[in-house]
């Protein structure tokens, strides 16, 4: 999916600016936006998905421009699926209506249909006992494979995950991380918000640097953890290598 | 040593035993009884309860009336409170301001002297002479800002993620309301609202003082013939009871289902 965007920017007060004017243009399949927190890495995804309107700057999605009109954004929002950090999900419905509903209300599913789906993609994830559950009885990491589920349920252009993992003991990250690298062994295109270093470098293709605000690398994931030419990535990278073991 | 402290105190965590709950609530009932009692003895007075088997329909009426009254009133009551927190957040200035007045005015003033305001000078200018339909306006009116607080308290703490939600999986605006915002706003304010209904009941009875003649208006009626006062407000209490525990016991239990479910 190409993606592009040309002085894009955001500023949510008059003094507090999030994202510099930035341009970008490439074809996208496997993307983690990586860097400190407060460099603007959530916003730039959720204006990508079309959930908030940037400042200023224009963004195409496969050559078409995605107007900030409330109807064009959400038919923007419908080809996407969204992982969030965490309670993401519906917290009045069950898991498997949380898939369905939007598949029925947006997708033009039939109810049928929508439960067989949503139940092929429970099964697949290891939540075939959790179905009728209210998120509040699943744990972290069975919310986030239910929230993967209703992401990718309507076979979305490309999924765009923010922080999936960061509220997670370690043996869920695993677990949901895995789901991800499936998903994109088959063919499924993504964007990754992440501090899990490990799954940017060897899950994605390509790695983009936010720092202050700047888009200040982009590259293959190899080439952005071997060879970091900034000395802000340096510095990201070795405070993060501190304590590895 | 162990047992007694089992038996009258809490423990620190956790819940104590069913027995030392009926024992304790045994022991409070009979404080209460015994003062009821002793206060009773000083001034003489003995309970006799033989004259109500024949004011039995009217007041069957009575309760009949109290609980039409606070019905009609929990739903006109319904109407206004979600008029005024929808009105209170319009970006209409006027509309804000107006509702904002109305639920400072209301919240801040006794009922008491809203009944005689409204009933005395807004009804008898506007013609509203029906005692049931007067009672049960003002009732509202006064319930609605309780019911508009209640339900703005709900909306403000609306999570902001459950909206991001929606807009995420691709709702429109209506689809939000609809199958986001409603269902999780009338599971949040069940709890409130039933408890609400208690309140309505309890306070219908000053519509009294505009002669409704509803559950209390029939005793004052039936004691100011028989000046068996003490027997006639004791039973008064207890016909309120039997309508406001039931309520409060559905509140509780939806307030427990609603704390589960997040």
């Amino acid at each position: 999916m190409k993606i592009e965007f040309y002085g894009l920017s955001k500023q949510f007060d008059q003094d507090r600016t999030v994202l510099k004017p930035m341009d970008f243009s490439d074809d996208i399949h496997t993307l983690a936006i990586i860097g400190p927190s407060g460099g603007g890495k959530s916003t730039l995804l959720r204006i990508i998905g079309g959930l908030i309107l940037p400042s200023s700057g224009r963004l195409y999605v496969d050559g078409i421009e995605v107007q900030p009109d409330e109807k064009v954004l959400q038919q923007h929002r419908k080809k996407l699926g969204f992982v969030f950090q965490q309670s993401g999900l519906f917290r009045h419905l069950s898991a498997l209506d949380n898939i369905v509903l939007p598949l029925v209300e947006v997708h033009g599913y039939s109810k049928i249909k929508a439960e067989q789906r949503a139940m092929e993609l429970l099964t697949r994830f290891g939540l075939t006992s959790d179905i009728d559950k209210k998120p509040s009885a699943l744990s972290g990491g069975q919310q986030q494979r239910v929230a993967i589920a209703r992401a990718v349920a309507a076979k979305p252009k490309l999924l765009l995950l923010d922080e999936p993992t960061s509220a997670l003991d370690p043996e869920y990250t695993t677990e949901v991380l895995d789901i991800i690298k499936e998903l994109k062994e088959e063919g499924m295109n993504f964007i990754i918000v992440t501090h899990e270093m490990g799954f940017a470098r060897h899950a994605c293709d390509k790695v983009a640097f936010l720092c202050e605000g700047m888009l200040m690398e982009y590259g293959r994931s190899e080439t952005i953890f071997t060879m970091p030419e900034t000395e802000q990535l340096q510095r990201f990278l070795s405070k993060l290598l501190e304590w590895n073991v | 040593m162990e047992i007694l402290r089992n038996l009258f105190l809490a423990p620190k965590r956790g819940n104590h035993n069913l027995f030392a709950a009926a024992l304790n609530m045994l022991l409070a009932s009979c404080f209460i009884v015994a003062v009821f009692w002793l206060s009773l003895k000083a001034i003489n007075v003995e309970f006799d309860f033989t004259f109500l088997g024949q004011f039995r329909i009217r007041l069957w009426k009575g309760f009949v009336m109290t609980l039409c009254v606070g019905i009609t009133s929990l739903f006109l009551s319904l109407v206004i409170g979600c008029l005024s927190a929808a009105g209170q957040g319009s970006r209409l200035l006027v509309v804000r301001y107006f509702c904002n007045i109305y639920v400072t005015f209301i919240r801040g003033t006794p009922l008491i002297m809203q009944i005689y305001l409204f009933f005395y000078i807004v009804g008898t200018a506007w013609g509203i002479e029906n005692r049931f339909v007067s009672g049960v306006i003002i009732l509202s009116v006064f319930e609605g800002a309780y019911i508009a607080e209640i339900i703005r308290g709900s909306l403000l703490s609306m999570a902001d993620s459950q909206l991001e939600a929606a807009r995420a999986v691709g709702f429109t605006r209506q689809q939000t309301l609809r199958h986001v915002i409603l269902p999780q706003m009338i599971t949040r304010t069940m709890p409130a609202l039933t408890g609400q209904f208690a309140s309505i009941i309890k306070d219908s009875s000053l519509l009294s003082m505009i002669s409704v003649i509803e559950m209390t208006q029939t005793m004052r009626e039936i004691s100011a013939v028989n000046f068996r006062l003490f027997e006639c407000y004791f039973f008064l209490g207890l016909l309120y009871l039997c309508l406001t525990l039931p309520i409060s016991y559905i509140s509780k239990r939806l307030e427990r289902r609603f704390q589960y479910e997040n």
